[in-house]
């Protein structure tokens, strides 16, 4: 197994504020053809730690320490132009929200064609029918190529986007929350179209999800983030099925179960007034 | 339509919405994409009424139709007996204050240049209700409802979490007390401990202010939960 990315020690704080950490000393790595997933609270500091994997943090922001490795090279070493390389060809990334990343003045097919003419020597014939090909592993019709993003709905939205950032066929992909607008059947078919990417191409996957079914299905590893901090890691069954860390434990206790007859319950943070973080 | 319509709050009657897509290279050919096909729906007051269906079968477009933000092609839709496309102006504005919309994209139906306390205040100042001051205490009491601080009003949405995002928009909608709210997929980008909190949240707003939610989720795991705590 080759190590695709490597987390070391990476602490992000608003420029205005540094002593407040966003995410803080945090570390891990990824194997090319391995799936690791994030899990963690809202505002925990997920995206943050996707967006500096990808040199992609707001000017607001700033990493204050740390490294992040991309095939051993230091992402923070890079020139634009390689970051720009970088990007799409060797990572791609699904932003979790759409439309910061689609523009609204070009239509899908149109975006989806230029990631694959930046990066692949191809004619223009054959970039149209790899569009439709993408549009059509998604789930949508390839005549919808000629609509502009805000002619598609939330989900179709989404769907474009994990075109988009697997147009390329990337060494990593990272997502996230890429399938939070699809239902089940959509979610399910999007889930084999990455995982046979990651048997074929050995692609390694940096997932972010809120969605423990999710997990269960695609991780080979799990990152449990709590206010900035990596809280727990390991594998996915370790984590799932027996989570040392209390936040782990009340997060999973907060999972609904799939009739929604268990009564719904706020998260318990007993464990943080008792010191025991 | 029936005597019994009195109790219902919302009806919309035979929706039809159909978009002309623009194809080929000069735009000149078109293709047609229908959206409601005569949908029809009732909901009563102080309940609630899900929406589920695949991503593309119309949930969004039948919201902005309901609301208004989108003419249609066919039918019409009724709050509390009144047809709204007959209305305008004020009288349009009196009920929308009354039916209020949690978007199912935050990040674009947040303004990047106004600040929470201004997003979620706007409804209260266009409404002109209370003073400034008790505008204000409103605007971060609901904000502390959904799991944001006082502090936070100060700040830009670019400075928020997804998750943090879609909990402005729903507090922007709450804050006004309307009588309908129609929920698009407004859980959907929260972690399961936020969801728990969200859904509490809207139910014991339903108990206090017998509000009605027209809620539109793609998972049925989460309307299964909304039937059974928002009966
Ligand atoms: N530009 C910014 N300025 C100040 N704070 C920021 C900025 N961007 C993000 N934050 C804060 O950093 C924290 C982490 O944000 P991040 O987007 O990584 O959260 P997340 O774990 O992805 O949450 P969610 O599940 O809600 O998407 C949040 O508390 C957020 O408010
Ligand atoms: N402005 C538009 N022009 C053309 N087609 C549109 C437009 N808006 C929506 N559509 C199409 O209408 C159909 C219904 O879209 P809508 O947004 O209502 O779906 P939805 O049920 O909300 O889906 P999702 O669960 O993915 O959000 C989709 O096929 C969409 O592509
Ligand atoms: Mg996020
Ligand atoms: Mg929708």
């Amino acid at each position: 197994m080759t190590e695709l990315l490597r987390i070391e020690n990476l602490t992000i704080s608003p420029k205005a504020e540094p002593e407040r950490l966003l995410v803080n000393n945090i570390s891990f790595a990824l194997e090319s053809g391995k799936t690791t997933c994030i899990v963690g609270e809202s505002g925990s500091g997920k995206s943050l730690t996707a967006l500096a994997v990808m040199g992609l943090l707001s000017d607001q922001l700033r990493r204050q320490s740390g490294h992040v490795y991309f095939k051993g090279q230091d992402i923070a070493q890079a020139s634009h132009e390689q970051l720009r390389k970088i990007r799409g060809k060797q990572i791609g990334m699904i932003f979790q929200e759409p439309m910061t990343s689609l523009n609204p003045v070009l239509t899908v097919g149109y975006q989806i064609g230029e990631s694959l003419a930046v990066h692949l020597d191809l004619s223009g014939a054959e970039i149209k029918a790899r569009v439709a090909s993408l549009l059509q592993q998604v789930g949508i019709a390839p005549e919808r190529a000629n609509s502009y993003p805000d002619e598609l709905s939330g989900g179709q939205r989404q769907r474009v986007m994990i075109a988009m950032s697997i147009a390329c066929e990337p060494a990593m992909l990272i997502a996230d929350e890429p399938t939070t607008a699809l239902d089940v059947t959509v979610q399910a078919q999007i889930l084999k179209l990455l995982d046979e990417l990651k048997s074929r191409m050995h692609m390694g996957m940096l997932f972010i999800t809120h969605d423990f079914g999710v997990v269960a299905d695609i991780a080979d590893n799990v990152v449990v983030m709590f206010r900035g901090e990596i809280v727990e890691a390991g594998p996915v069954k370790d984590v799932l099925q027996n989570p040392q860390h209390p936040y782990t434990r009340a997060l999973l206790d907060c999972v609904p179960d799939a009739d929604g007859n268990k009564p719904l319950k706020p998260i318990d943070y007993a464990w943080l007034q008792a010191g025991a973080a | 339509m029936s005597s019994s319509a009195s109790t219902d709050i919302l009806v919309a009657n035979n929706l039809n919405k159909t978009y002309t897509q623009r194809t080929g290279r000069l735009g000149l050919s078109s293709n047609k994409i229908k959206a409601l096909d005569n949908v029809s729906l009732r909901l009563r007051a102080g309940s609630t009424l899900a929406v589920v269906g695949e991503s593309g079968s119309g949930k969004s477009t039948l919201a902005r139709c309901l609301l208004q933000l989108l003419p249609l092609d066919g039918g019409e839709v009724l709050f509390q007996g009144q047809n709204l496309a007959k209305l305008s102006g004020e009288a349009l504005r009196q009920e929308r204050r009354h039916l209020q919309m949690i978007f199912q994209d935050p990040f674009a139906s947040l303004n990047p240049r106004m600040n929470v306390g201004d997003i979620v205040g706007e409804g209260l100042l266009i409404h002109k209700l209370g003073n400034a001051a008790q505008q204000r205490e409103q605007v971060v009491k609901m904000l502390e409802r959904v799991g944001l601080t006082a502090a936070d009003t100060k700040k830009y949405p670019h400075q928020f979490s997804g998750g943090q995002r879609q909990r402005i928009g729903i507090a922007r909608a709450l804050v006004l007390e309307p009588k309908v709210v129609i929920c698009d997929e407004p859980v959907s980008a929260l972690d399961v401990s936020i969801q728990a909190q969200i859904l509490l949240l809207l139910k014991s707003l339903q108990q206090e202010m017998s509000l009605s939610y027209l809620f539109i989720s793609h998972d049925l795991r989460v309307v299964s939960i909304s039937r059974t705590i928002l009966p």
